[in-house]
């Protein structure tokens, strides 16, 4: 059973513009932190079967980097940020301005990008409550390079209660420097947390 | 060679087979992944535990893989039905890990620990011993059974492939 059956197409909307907002906030904040334009695309607002839960990421088993924090105030929630290996590379070499090839990173690379991971959540969060005048803050940032199964089932375990069934809102961001550098936002709120984000915006939902 | 059929257990989700075949599941993170095999027979079933228990389901319809509490009866009385023997069924362990390093509250946050811990308590309750596990750490497991050998095969991304 799909618990979300009874989500409307403007609540869907609303749900997306959330995800507009956040990661355009969060968009700016890259590309500012790259002083090179950084394209966002229109977010999806996916429900999704667990069995797709990976399927925007290349499947359970490719390796990603993650940057996870967990969102807490009114609407708590998951928030992941995620690049394929090459992409963090890329992006490391045009913060850095350095030439490496390697997928191997080392600590300082690391701890750059969960700083990146953090300063990028963080924008994506106060846009969010801005938004919706609800008290969201993120947790501290832990990052994992790991298949990209084990790191998303770690974000949908709480709608495994209620089904089979998980909402995601997800935002891709695209870079072109000669290589695509391409990320992913995903915003997972807590089931409990639909209600109260209609509610802050004003739109009905029973 | 010809090969042998791949079965694969989606995440929240149970398979079982008899004769030569392999059962794998990607990408264990927080989740469990729990193997029982006959080896007289060659019966065998894998799981892909989410969570430890089915007390807090808010579900209408329960899907017993999901569930410790629920997957390690359900997958016993499949066996038997298969034509195991109870009393020569073997358990294996893996996954259960802490993907992500938080300081919460959140219990939710420390599920993996407690997928491992309520999947082992159940198997104790049926009596059906637990011969290998590889469970905890932070990081994912892709797992294989291969029903011919009973031999549990748990792949990594940075420690390489264990054989259980």
């Amino acid at each position: 059973m799909n618990p979300f059956d009874q989500l409307a197409d403007l609540q869907l909307d609303v749900l997306k513009e959330v995800g507009n907002i956040g990661a355009g906030n969060a968009t700016t904040a890259l590309s500012k932190l790259l002083n090179k334009p950084v394209d966002m695309r229109v977010p999806k607002v996916r429900i999704i079967p667990f069995s797709e839960l990976t399927e925007s990421l290349g499947g359970e088993e490719q390796v990603v980097i993650a940057v996870f924090l967990r969102v807490v105030g009114d609407a708590p929630g998951n928030l992941f940020f995620i690049l394929s290996l090459k992409s963090a590379r890329k992006l490391l070499s045009n913060l850095f301005d350095t030439d490496q090839e390697n997928e191997e990173f080392n600590e300082m690379e690391l701890s750059a990008l969960t700083e990146i991971g953090n300063i990028l959540a963080g924008s994506y969060l106060s846009s969010l409550a801005d938004f919706t005048s609800l008290k969201l803050s993120p947790t501290v940032p832990s990052l994992a390079i790991d298949m990209a199964g084990a790191i998303m089932s770690y974000g949908v375990l709480q709608f495994g209660e209620m089904g089979d069934y998980a909402l995601l809102i997800d935002t891709t961001f695209v870079h072109h420097d000669g290589v695509n550098v391409e990320g992913h936002f995903f915003l997972i709120p807590d089931p409990p947390s639909f209600q109260r984000i209609f509610s802050a915006l004003g739109v009905p939902f029973t | 060679m010809i090969s042998k059929p791949l079965v694969k257990v989606g995440m929240a989700d149970m398979q079982v087979m008899r004769g030569s075949g392999i059962l794998k599941t990607l990408g264990l993170g927080s989740c469990v992944g729990l193997t029982m095999y006959d080896p007289w027979v060659k019966v065998a079933g894998m799981a892909h535990i989410m969570l430890p228990s089915s007390d807090i389901s808010r579900e209408t319809t329960v899907k017993a893989a999901k569930y410790a509490d629920l997957a390690v009866p359900e997958m016993l009385a499949q066996l038997v039905k298969l034509g195991a023997d109870p009393t020569r069924i073997e358990a294996k362990l893996a996954g259960g890990a802490q993907m992500f390093a938080l300081n919460t509250k959140n219990d939710m946050m420390r599920i993996g620990p407690r997928n491992v811990e309520a999947t082992r308590e159940m198997l104790k309750k049926l009596s059906i011993p637990l011969v290998a596990e590889d469970t905890g750490g932070n990081y994912g497991r892709t797992i294989e059974l291969d029903t011919e050998t009973g031999i549990l095969l748990v792949k990594s991304v940075n420690r390489g492939t264990k054989e259980l």
